[in-house]
């Protein structure tokens, strides 16, 4: 199951990422032969639900499947039940699938070019609402799935520490479960009655909020998998082994606490929300950062120490020791580098006030590049490396290609991210497929504008390159045959100091869930209120579908 | 549990970093007084904007000296007024803008400054701002908002004070109604 998980994740990986090229090539004028200006957010679209919703959901199901199965050194306790989430998850990417490709064309009455955040009061066709629906359900099921082998394994191991990758994948799914309710109810109660037709309207800025109350912890989702990587896998590729597995747990426990009372910092431009309310979710965000930093810390120790164990020495000379012709090594050290860029930008968008120069322009996607589309999708593109020749038994093909690969992707980024970054701060909206207007121009402080666009094309361009030599490569080895001398070594070193040192009431998982819980009523209590206190519909809006613009447009 | 030394003392770098931008934000809302996109604007019919006091000749008003107040609807495609003619201001003014929009979510960015917020149907923005010299700015709908957004911007003109007059006959200073006086009293 684990590799049919990947292979799912790969195809959307491959075909958002044909997007993401598309995209690139357009709104920089370079070539606008693919689609016309309208259907760019047909593609946007597509880019966004299959990258941040489809591929790393799928890639996750399968990274935990394996987490919690090869940890525990148990069987997944139902294995109906992960045919059951596969099933729907995949029946939900397919609905979704359809209603923004159908936007492409006239064929199919469908649409859904209403981006990944699906801001009411445009409207998709239902199919994608019940789509993007079954995709999160599918993931509950994963969830309790994962809960459910662990309950059996404790039931024969009633005093033993939770093994450290099941301890990470139980508490990112306690974050996920409560992530996920805002969206939940935005979708369920509001959206899909709402595009059916059988409510008239939505409060457009309370189904906004109940978004972002998923959308920011969401990032979360996708970053813990790949700290699980960091943590667990990382410093063995590079010869050691972890620094601390308690200081581990407590940065888990921290995100699972912290992660979900911010979403308002989404949202610090929105009128209709309290000043006050926006200042506390920025308060938490600022403390976010602490887990981040602490792995930042734990992380380069461990990789460290690695390097030592392999001869390197000097202050910065065990760099040189590093394994850096190992993709799954170079991948992951290089995404946890380009994430530390991330970092930074991210702490300026937490700021309130500097979030006026950047809110809602290319600066954004610059951010998040580095963060989900590198920190996230570069460690699971190297972790594939080292993990799908185990799952499958195949050894991995075309190996000087997957050597390459990270790097190729490390060069994309560096020019495309740092590029929008820059024009973000020139004022270069987001999401839109022709920024350039009549009776004014961006001006920057350093470098033109035009040679930001060419960086982000030429960027653009080697990422989807990039991408390519990884679907190779992935390609080559499903097709190798079984067998043969695999060229990974599976077994996970114990850390320095283990789990025995900790506090024992880390792994009081009920403990913690109650006190996220908590914070997230303290957080989202009152703004919640006064937003319903209104009424629950009110003030609405009646759906609008995206395309009656193109009509007029 | 055994805390290393080194982790010890980047715990302490780390709380600290936060702790310091934190209080660089506080002390930019409360010093130089940035204040934030908030409430203050009110709810609003989105569906009948036509029967707004305001909104239903969205423009600018002059409402004190180098004080004025600017309504505008943001819609699919256009910004009324904006995009078929620039708002025109005079320099050395204090501007309010209130930000409607008539259908859908819409955004509202002026190049170059930090004015920037949502328009969100059923929500009006309220952002207060201080032109000082002459200079062309651009405006752009930053918010995907269908099929022709990237068509979706307009201009604002700041020009000497010597050159500024508002236009159009009712709306001038005469039309400092009591509502416009209540609207201010609300200041950020
Ligand atoms: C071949 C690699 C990629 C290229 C060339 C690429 C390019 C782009 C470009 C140019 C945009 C900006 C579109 C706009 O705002 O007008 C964009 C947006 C975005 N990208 Fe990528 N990208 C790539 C990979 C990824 C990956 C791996 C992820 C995440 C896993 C990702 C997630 C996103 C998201 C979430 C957006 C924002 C969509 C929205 O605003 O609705 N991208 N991408
Ligand atoms: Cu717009
Ligand atoms: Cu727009």
């Amino acid at each position: 199951m684990v590799r049919y998980c990947f292979a799912v994740a790969f195809l959307a990986l491959g075909a958002g990422g044909l997007f993401g090229v598309i995209q690139a090539l357009h709104r920089t004028g370079i070539y606008r032969g693919f689609i016309a200006n309208q259907d760019y957010y047909t593609i946007l679209t597509g880019h966004g639900v299959l990258l941040v919703l489809v591929f790393t959901t799928f890639f996750i199901a399968g990274l935990f499947l394996w987490a919690v199965t090869d940890s525990l050194d148990t069987p997944v306790a139902s294995e109906w039940t992960t045919k059951l989430w596969f099933r729907l998850m995949l029946l939900g990417t397919l609905l979704a699938g359809t209603a923004i490709l159908g936007g492409l064309t006239d064929l199919v009455p469908v649409s859904a070019d209403v981006l990944f955040t699906f801001y009411a009061p445009l409207a998709a066709h239902p199919i994608f609402y019940i789509g993007a629906a079954l995709i999160i359900v599918g993931s509950w099921v994963a969830g309790i799935n994962y809960f459910r082998t662990f309950f059996s394994w404790r039931q024969d191991n009633a005093d033993a520490r939770i093994p450290l990758r099941t301890f990470m994948v139980l508490v990112t799914m306690l974050m996920w479960f409560i992530a996920t309710m805002g969206v939940a109810v935005e979708v369920v109660f509001f959206l899909i009655p709402w595009s059916l037709g059988l409510i008239s309207q939505v409060d457009p800025l309370l189904t906004r909020t109940l978004f972002w109350f998923f959308g920011h912890p969401v990032v979360y989702f996708w970053l813990m998998p790949a700290y699980l990587v960091w943590y667990t896998i990382l410093p063995k590729l590079a010869g050691g082994r972890l620094f601390s597995d308690g200081l581990a747990r407590i940065v888990f426990v921290l995100f699972l606490l912290l992660s979900t009372p911010v979403g308002f910092h989404h949202q610090y431009v929105d009128p209709g929300i309290p000043e006050g309310f926006k200042f506390v979710a920025m308060t938490n965000t600022m403390f976010l950062l602490l887990p981040s930093l602490l792995t930042a810390f734990t992380v380069v120790a461990s990789i460290e120490h690695g390097a030592r164990q392999r001869g390197g020495t000097g202050l910065l000379g065990w760099l040189k020791a590093l394994p850096w012709d190992n993709p799954a090594f170079s991948a992951s050290a290089l995404a946890g580098l380009m994430f530390a860029a991330g970092g930074f930008s991210g702490m300026i968008n937490a700021g309130m006030n500097i979030n006026y120069l950047v809110h809602n322009t290319l600066w954004v996607p610059g951010h998040f590049h580095l963060t989900v589309g590198t920190a996230a999708a570069l460690t699971f593109m190297g972790i594939s490396y080292w993990l799908v020749p185990q799952v499958t038994g195949r050894p991995l093909g075309l190996r000087s290609w997957a050597s390459a690969q990270p790097f190729v992707w490390f060069i994309g980024m560096v020019l495309m991210s740092n590029a929008m970054h820059r024009a973000g701060l020139a004022g270069v909206p987001r999401r839109t497929a022709v920024p350039q207007y009549e009776g004014f121009e961006y001006v920057s402080a350093y470098g033109s504008y035009a040679e930001m666009r060419i960086q982000i094309a030429l960027g653009g361009v080697l990422l989807f390159v990039s991408l390519l030599m990884f679907l190779a490569v992935m390609w080559d080895t499903y097709m190798n045959p079984k067998g043969g001398r695999l060229t990974v070594n599976s077994e996970l070193p114990a850390a320095l100091s283990g789990p025995e040192a900790s506090p024992k009431v880390l792994d009081n998982l009920w403990l913690w869930a109650g006190i996220a819980v908590l914070l997230v009523v303290l957080a989202y209590g009152l703004p919640l209120a006064s937003l319903v206190g209104d009424g629950l519909f009110d003030p609405g809006s009646a759906p609008v579908p995206a395309w009656l613009a193109g009509l007029l447009g | 549990m055994e805390i290393h030394r080194f982790e010890k003392a980047w715990l302490g770098f780390a709380l600290l970093l936060i702790v310091g931008l934190i209080a660089t934000i506080t002390y930019g809302a409360v010093g130089p007084g940035v204040a934030m996109i908030s409430d203050s604007g009110g709810t609003i019919d989105s569906s009948a904007l036509g029967e707004h006091e305001q909104f239903s000749d969205p423009g600018v008003r002059q409402v004190g000296e180098n004080e004025y107040d600017v309504y505008v609807v943001a819609q699919q495609f256009i910004f009324r007024p904006g995009t078929n003619e620039p708002i025109t201001l005079p320099a050395d003014s204090t501007v309010t803008f209130h930000v409607a929009s008539a259908d859908v979510i819409h955004g509202f960015s002026i190049t170059g400054t930090n004015v920037n917020t949502m328009a969100i149907p059923g929500q009006v923005s309220k952002i207060t701002v201080e032109f000082d010299d002459p200079q062309t700015y651009g405006l752009v709908c930053h918010e995907y908002c269908g099929a022709a957004h990237h068509e979706m911007a307009g201009t604002i003109e700041v020009v000497p004070q010597s050159e500024f007059s508002i236009e159009g006959t009712d709306s001038g200073v005469a039309d400092l109604t009591d509502e416009d006086a209540d609207a201010d009293g609300g200041e950020n």
